[in-house]
């Protein structure tokens, strides 16, 4: 029964990293169609400036995690505006965006990871912070770790009532369903994306640095991370928040089912339900219908 | 004069200038036109399908790592040219595995497919040779620089030559059909999946041989190594460079890259992928026709 907990509430957990990875990607292609593949690199950045700003200043992850997220909003607004809008401009079409938008952000992951190795070398580097345990049911998981489960929880349902209930919220899902009506409909499609395009970097920030409290890290490790919201929000659907919340779950239990059997296949049985997945039902669990 | 004579005896002379640059170039300049042929290969092969249909493939080097893994567990025991065709069989292969179960994947979730198809074939590799052969990694028979080059020489050119006839013929037709409006081509008598899936697997089929002969290079390969995901990327990027709009678009955009690379590399070594990313967000935002777009731009205000 312990062992079932374990794997269960552990899978749990892991899941609400999970989704919290895929949250921003989700907002950011699901929206503004940029399959940004330097995802996992804007989580780096947030995990070393928090692992930096507490190892030589004593600074608590909890409050680089606010800054973070202020200046990663702006830094994503920055870039959609100079970038992200140039290519929309230039590009004929939505796939041709696509394609020209997945080549940017896979250039822009070598500049920002190379930046990072420059300032920070390329060695693991890790601190522990509110690592200490707590028993659930008799199982033992650290603190660090609910915090996490929390804050992602916290911001889907943020993220669920800015959507539904504000007037940008409702803006962005117009957006998301249909760009050129919605910029018929008077709304503001430029500002929008770019909305997006800074939620996203927010998230993976954010995300970057409740990570670095749990695990070792280091500026290679973003595209382990990209791979991993990439089959999330594949397996909820692209663009939908609760799907990829869901998804997230989804993965992280069956992460520890299959860790619990054969450890070094986890990644394995990753790819191959990404991979079923896009082919049984393109659109996720939680998509709309092509 | 016409055109057509003048390019045909330019090609002719560099050609021959290549076959015979082994006896009197240096042991570097083979080194480097290896790299080149190498590089003109991926790229030429990724636009030959992804050109016409406008389908991002990811894949490469699922195929490139397959050559290179045929080389790492054969070469050792039977001829070379065997090893080759070996590699490009089981490359041609694995793309009729990718292009059967996903071409009806349109846009980006079949760009997303073959990400992780490579990723999946890395992993369960790393997973095998670790727990099963309890190997991590494996030697290469080494072969002479002169061999080398020949070999790519060979292929680099049997594969600009096979794409120049597959764009020019009725299959080349069809497959920018398929680009334009798939639906419409199936409408009008195109069997679209065997032609899609038939040139996926063929260009496939080069990167696969360019995998066993480039794998002689490296003496020693990892799982790692043979699927790194950069030979995916870089390859669209060099078409981007060069302008995947004509055929020399991709093989300007292959020695170009090459030659930067090689630059690059010895002199900053610390920056140079930060270098490149630069150079990709550029030339993607800024010359989204590559070098071909530039030189047209050029013919064309000339003879106006």
């Amino acid at each position: 029964m312990v062992t079932f907990l374990n794997i269960f509430i552990g899978g749990l957990l892991m899941g609400g990293i999970y989704a919290l990875v895929a949250a921003g990607l989700s907002i950011q292609y699901g929206v503004g169609r940029v399959l940004n593949i330097a995802h996992g690199e804007f989580l780096m950045v947030g995990a070393l400036i928090t692992w930096y700003l507490f190892t030589i200043y004593g600074i608590s992850p909890l409050i680089s995690l606010i800054l973070i997220a202020f200046v990663f909003f702006f830094f994503g607004f920055l870039l959609d505006r100079s970038l992200f809008s140039r290519l929309r401009n230039i590009s004929p079409s939505v796939a041709a965006f696509e394609a020209n938008s997945l080549m940017a952000c896979f250039g822009l992951q070598f500049v920002i990871q190379n930046i990072a190795i420059v300032i920070w070398g390329a060695e693991l580097k890790g601190f522990s912070y509110m690592a200490s345990p707590v028993n659930i049911l008799g199982a033992l998981f650290g603190a660090n770790r609910l915090i996490t489960l929390a804050y992602s929880l916290g911001i889907a349902g943020i993220f669920y009532l800015f959507l539904t209930k504000t007037r940008y919220g409702k803006a962005i899902r117009a957006a998301s369903q249909d760009i050129f009506a919605a910029n018929l409909m008077g709304i503001n499609i430029k500002f929008v994306l770019s909305l997006c395009f800074a939620f996203g970097a927010l998230l993976a920030g954010t995300a970057g640095a409740l990570i670095s409290m749990m695990y070792s890290i280091h500026t290679t490790m973003g595209m382990e991370y990209t791979v991993i919201a990439l089959i999330v929000i594949v397996l909820g659907g692209l663009g939908s928040i609760t799907g990829s919340m869901l998804g997230g779950l989804i993965l992280g239990i069956v992460g520890s089912i299959v860790s619990y059997l054969e450890p070094g296949l986890t990644l394995v049985a990753y790819y191959m339900l990404f991979m079923i997945l896009l082919l049984v039902r393109p659109t996720g669990l939680m998509g709309r219908g092509s | 004069m016409n055109f057509k004579l003048i390019s045909l005896a330019l090609i002719g002379v560099t050609l021959f200038f290549l076959v015979l640059l082994p006896f009197f170039g240096s042991p570097y300049s083979l080194v480097l036109l290896s790299n080149i042929f190498m590089y003109v290969v991926l790229t030429v092969t990724w636009v030959m399908f992804c050109g016409p249909t406008g389908y991002i493939s990811l894949a490469t080097s699922a195929f490139f790592g397959a050559g290179i893994y045929t080389a790492a567990v054969i070469s050792f025991k039977v001829p070379l040219l065997l090893t080759v065709l070996v590699g490009a069989l089981i490359s041609f292969f694995l793309a009729l595995i990718i292009g059967i179960v996903s071409l009806r994947l349109k846009g980006i979730y079949f760009a997303m497919f073959t990400f992780g198809f490579v990723e999946l074939l890395l992993h369960f590799l790393l997973w095998y040779e670790t727990n099963i052969t309890g190997t991590t990694g494996r030697v290469v028979l080494t072969l002479s620089n002169q061999t080398v080059y020949y070999m790519m020489l060979a292929l680099a050119f049997v594969t600009i030559v096979f794409t120049q006839y597959l764009n020019n013929s009725r299959y080349g037709m069809a497959l920018k059909s398929i680009g334009e409006n798939e639906m419409a081509s199936e409408h009008i008598g195109i069997d679209t999946a065997k032609l899609k899936i038939l040139t996926y697997c063929v260009s496939s089929s080069f990167v696969g041989a360019c995998g066993v002969v480039m794998a002689t290079r490296w003496t020693y390969v990892d799982p790692k190594i043979a699927f790194n995901p950069l030979y995916s990327f870089i390859p669209i990027f060099m078409a981007i460079l060069g302008g995947a709009r004509k055929l020399y678009g991709p093989i300007l955009g292959a020695i170009v890259f090459t030659y930067l690379q090689e630059i690059l590399t010895t002199r900053i070594p610390y920056y140079y992928m930060l270098f490149f990313g630069l150079l990709m967000v550029f030339v993607i935002t800024f010359l989204p026709e590559g070098i071909v777009g530039i030189i047209d731009r050029r013919l064309k205000t000339k003879i106006n």
